[in-house]
C-alpha cells in the first residue's frame, strides 16, 4: 500500500506564540517541531505500511525552512518526505494547505493519505476534506480505530453521541483522532537514519500555482483588526495543607451551588 | 441578504448549534436551512421557531453525509448566492464545510465567535482566546462560516414551519463511496454537559480510569455534568460526547471544577467563560491556574475523596 502522511511542523506549543503587528501572521521560529496530533497519523500509516509491504511518504507545507519535525517523523519510521517550502505561502488559507498538498500526492501517487483531525495551533480541521474533495476520493474523519486491508479501511468515527463503523473502499483520506494508536519513540538508530532518508524539496512553482494562488493574495480573506481580550485573572491559589477542600466547599457555598 | 444555516438532525432533533445559527441569521436576513438527517417533524418545526423560512432537507441514507451534502449545497449556491453558509463545530458541519470549500474555491472562515454581513465578517478569538480578530471575506459569495458553539443565543421566536423541499443526495461517484455499517449510542447519565449549572471535569492528572469514577461522584454530589479534557477522550477513557473544549463542547457553567487538568488551549477555550473556576492540580505552574478563581495545589486522588466525603456529610 502506497501511504501518503500529512504532518505540519509548529511552533513548540510550549512557547508562547506571537503576532506580527503588522501581517497579523504568527511569528514562526526558524525551529519547529512535529505538531504532537500527527504523531498518531505517522503511527498507524506505519502499521499500515508494514502489514501490506508499503511505503509512507510524508507530505508537509511549511514556509519555515525548518526540518526538525519532518526529521522527527521520519525517526519513526517514515521512507521518505516531500517539504512545500516557500516563502510564498505564507499567510495561506486552509484550502491552499489542502491544494498544495493534494498536488504532491496526487504528483506521486496513493492508495491511502492520513492527516489528523486538525493541527494543534489552528484547529480549523477542514484540510483532510479539502484534501479527500480535490482527490475526489472518500474521507474518513474523526476516525478513533482504524483498521485496513483487502482494498478497503474500516474505521470507528466519532459522532455527537457514541460512534458509527464506517467503511470505505481505497483510495481514500483517513483523519485520525489522537489516541486512535500509541505512537512509536524513535529508537536511536532511527534518529541517525532519519539523516540519511531521501527529503524532496519543492517549490509552490513546481506543482503549478502561480503567487497569487496561494499565500495572503490566494487566503480569499483579509484581517481587519487585531486587538487583545482582557483575560481571566488568576484567583487564589493555596497548597494543600490536607484541609483544601473545606475551602472549596465553602466557595461552593459563596457561589450557591450547594 | 440571504444566508444559508448547515443543520444535522440528531436523535428527531435539530442540532442545538443549528437553532442558535438560524436565530442569529435571522436577525441578520432570510434564513434557509440545509438540513441533513431524517427529516423529522420536531426537527422541522424547531428550526422553524427559530427564524427559518424554507427548510431544503437531505437524507444522506447509510452514505457518508458529506460529499453528497457539500455537491447539493454548492448546486444550491450556484445561481442567487447567499451572502454567508454558516456552520456549527460538529464533526459532520466540518466535514461538509471543508467538502463545499474546496467545491467552490472559497475560504473557510474558522472559529467564529460574532458575525456580520454586507461584507462578511468575522470575529474569533485567537491563540487561546487572548486575542481576538476580525477577518473579512474578500472572494465572491457566499461565505463559509464555521461558528463556535454559544457564540450566539437560541431564540425560539415561535415561528412557524418552514417551507420544505425534499433534496435527492447528489451522485457524487467516488468520493461518496463510504458507508456507515453500524450505529452506536453511548448511554450517558446525569444532567446535560451544555446546560448543567455544575460542571466536574477531568484530565490526564487523574492518573488512569480506574480514577475517573472520583470525577462522576463529585459531580453526582453536586448534581453536576461530567465533562472530559481531549487528552483523556482521547485515550479512550470516556466518549467524546463529554469533551469540553475548542474541538468538543463550549460550557458556562455556574461553577466549572476542573481536576487534573492541566489547562492545554485546547481545553481553556471551552470552560473559560464559567462563573466561578476551581482547579485541582499537582503541578503549581499548570496554565489552568492562571484563570482559576481557586486554584488548589495538591493530589486529586487526596483532595477529590475528602470533598465528596465533606459534602455528603452536608447532606
Amino acid at each position: 500500500m502506497k501511504i501518503a502522511v500529512c504532518v505540519k511542523q509548529i511552533p513548540d506549543p510550549a512557547t508562547p506564540y506571537e503576532l506580527d503587528a503588522e501581517s497579523h501572521l504568527v511569528v514562526r521560529p526558524q525551529d519547529q517541531v512535529l505538531d504532537d496530533t500527527d504523531r498518531y497519523g505517522v503511527e498507524i500509516g506505519l502499521q499500515l505500511a508494514e502489514a501490506s509491504e508499503g511505503t509512507v511518504t510524508l507530505f508537509s507545507m511549511s514556509p519555515s525552512g525548518s526540518l526538525q519535525g519532518i526529521r522527527q517523523a521520519l525517526a519513526m519510521g517514515a521512507d521518505k518526505a516531500v517539504l512545500i517550502d516557500d516563502q510564498a505561502l505564507r499567510g495561506s488559507a486552509a484550502l491552499t494547505t489542502a491544494r498544495v498538498l493534494a498536488a504532491a500526492i496526487e504528483r506521486e501517487g496513493f492508495d491511502l493519505v492520513i492527516a489528523g483531525t486538525e493541527s494543534t495551533d489552528g484547529y480549523t480541521g477542514v484540510v483532510p476534506q479539502q484534501i479527500a474533495e480535490i482527490l475526489d476520493v472518500p474521507a474518513l474523519s474523526f476516525a478513533r480505530r482504524v483498521e485496513a486491508g483487502d482494498g478497503k479501511v474500516t474505521i470507528e468515527r466519532q459522532t455527537a453521541t457514541g460512534y458509527d463503523v464506517v467503511e470505505s473502499p481505497l483510495p481514500a483520506v483517513l483523519a485520525v483522532t489522537a489516541g486512535s494508536v500509541e505512537p512509536r519513540y524513535p529508537t536511536f538508530k532511527g534518529i541517525m537514519q532519519a539523516k540519511q532518508k531521501p527529503i524532496e524539496n519543492l517549490t509552490a512553482g513546481d506543482l503549478g500555482f502561480g503567487d497569487d494562488d496561494v499565500g495572503i493574495a490566494g487566503s480569499g480573506q483579509s484581517i481587519t483588526a487585531v486587538a487583545p481580550i482582557a483575560g481571566r485573572q488568576a484567583g487564589e491559589i493555596i497548597e494543600d495543607d490536607g484541609e483544601a477542600h473545606l475551602r472549596i466547599v465553602a466557595l461552593l457555598e459563596e457561589a450557591k451551588v450547594i | 441578504m440571504a444566508i444559508l444555516v448547515f443543520s444535522e438532525e440528531t436523535d428527531g432533533h435539530a442540532s442545538a448549534s443549528a437553532l442558535e445559527l438560524t436565530s442569529k441569521a435571522a436577525q441578520l436576513g432570510e434564513v434557509t436551512v440545509f438540513h441533513v438527517g431524517e427529516g423529522s417533524a420536531d426537527a422541522l418545526a424547531e428550526l422553524g421557531a427559530h427564524g427559518a423560512t424554507s427548510v431544503h432537507h437531505m437524507d444522506p441514507g447509510d452514505g457518508l453525509p458529506a460529499p453528497a451534502a457539500a455537491a447539493a449545497i454548492a448546486d444550491l449556491v450556484g445561481g442567487d448566492a447567499p451572502a454567508a453558509v454558516l456552520f456549527g463545530m460538529g464533526n459532520t458541519d466540518r466535514d461538509v464545510a471543508g467538502r463545499l470549500s474546496a467545491r467552490l474555491g472559497r475560504p473557510v472562515l474558522a472559529a467564529a465567535v460574532d458575525l456580520s454581513i454586507d461584507p462578511v465578517r468575522v470575529t474569533s478569538e485567537i491563540l487561546g482566546g487572548t486575542q481576538q480578530i476580525i477577518t473579512e471575506a474578500t472572494a465572491q459569495a457566499p461565505a463559509l462560516v464555521i461558528v463556535r458553539p454559544k457564540a450566539f443565543a437560541a431564540n425560539d421566536t415561535g415561528g412557524p414551519a418552514p417551507s420544505t423541499t425534499a433534496v435527492a443526495a447528489p451522485d457524487v461517484g467516488r468520493s461518496g463511496s463510504a458507508v456507515v455499517v453500524e450505529r452506536h449510542v453511548e448511554e450517558q447519565e446525569g444532567p446535560d454537559l451544555e446546560a448543567a449549572n455544575v460542571v466536574v471535569s477531568g484530565g490526564r492528572g487523574l492518573g488512569g480510569p480506574d480514577n475517573w469514577h472520583l470525577v462522576e461522584e463529585l459531580a453526582a454530589e453536586l448534581k453536576g455534568a461530567v465533562g472530559a479534557t481531549r487528552a483523556v477522550v482521547d485515550a479512550g477513557w470516556v466518549p467524546y460526547s463529554l469533551q469540553v473544549g475548542q474541538t468538543g463542547k463550549t460550557v458556562k457553567p455556574t461553577v466549572y471544577i476542573a481536576t487534573g487538568i492541566s489547562g492545554a488551549m485546547q481545553h481553556m477555550v471551552g470552560m473559560k467563560d464559567s462563573g466561578t473556576i476551581i482547579a485541582i492540580n499537582k503541578d503549581a505552574d499548570a496554565p489552568i491556574f492562571g484563570i482559576a478563581d481557586l486554584g488548589v495545589v495538591g493530589d486529586v486522588q487526596q483532595i477529590v475523596p475528602k470533598l465528596i466525603e465533606a459534602l455528603k456529610a452536608r447532606s
